[in-house]
């Protein structure tokens, strides 16, 4: 009997992934909060946990002059829709990115704690006290 | 772990803020500054974001850069100062354009920019160092 950590851990170790890239998209928003014509961005989160199970599958080269083929990421990604666009074409609003953040953080943590108890259940199998 | 690249995105931004408060207090300590000719007079400086595009097959996030600084183009102030030891034969001197209230504003909003910057600094960390608590109860 072998112990797959991936079945044992479930689905948390993408819904940890996608939070981190989740952080990565708003710090972009955040950090281009002056950037003039920036187009804030937001990650579909159900949609971006179900391509997280796809394997990345490449294409084989056989000739040297074959391209390196790569299929291309699916997109999750989307555009948010601007309350108030700016006169420069800046769509991002900072309360929101915050409260974005906030949500995000919080999310992550409870994702974090998900895996915890998942590890200290594994312990006391281990253990079999 | 992309959540370390936070602070790569966030170090940009908070960069990028510094060099604008720079360029406010250049502004700021050069307002009174006088020239002979219409050419010397100090102009407003200021700098132009730019978001950094990643080549396509990086991640998700993007910094910020600073391009270029541009200097105002707002008509130089022409002054009637006879007595002035930079005057010119006509009497004048060219003082700066900057707008006081202008650079006020902008280093405000830089400021808090700043702050913004740290804090999405301090979530990553405090997220980073969860993590790291992982399976420790």
């Amino acid at each position: 009997m072998t112990i797959n950590f991936d079945k044992a851990l479930g689905i948390h170790v993408q819904a940890l992934n996608v939070r981190q890239q989740r952080t990565q998209v708003l710090a972009t928003n955040v950090v281009n909060a002056d950037t003039p014509g920036y187009k804030a961005k937001e990650i579909d989160f159900r949609a971006a946990l179900k391509t997280a199970n796809i394997q990345q599958v490449g294409v084989s080269r056989t000739h040297a002059g074959h391209i390196d083929g790569m299929p291309q990421p699916p997109t999750y990604e989307f555009y948010r829709v601007a309350e108030q666009p700016s006169v420069d074409g800046n769509t991002v609003d900072i309360q929101q990115e915050k409260a974005a953040v906030a949500d995000n953080s919080v999310r992550y943590q409870s994702t974090v704690s998900f895996l915890s108890r998942k590890f200290s259940g594994l312990t006391a199998a281990f253990r079999g006290e | 772990m992309s959540l370390f690249k936070v602070f790569d995105i966030a170090g940009s931004g908070m960069s990028a803020q510094m060099l604008r408060l720079n360029t406010v207090s250049s502004n700021l300590a050069n307002a009174q500054t006088y020239s002979t000719t219409e050419e010397g007079a100090y102009r407003s400086r200021q700098p132009v974001f730019q978001t950094v595009l990643n080549d396509f097959n990086n991640e998700d996030g993007s910094k910020v850069r600073v391009t270029q600084i541009v200097e105002s183009d707002a008509t130089v102030p022409m002054n009637y100062m006879p007595n002035h030891p930079l005057a010119n034969e006509q009497g004048y001197v060219f003082g700066s354009n900057v707008n006081a209230v202008e650079e006020m504003t902008n280093m405000m909003s830089a400021s808090r920019s700043y702050q913004n910057n740290t804090e999405m600094m301090n979530t990553s960390k405090e997220l980073l160092l969860r993590t790291l608590q992982l399976g420790r109860g």
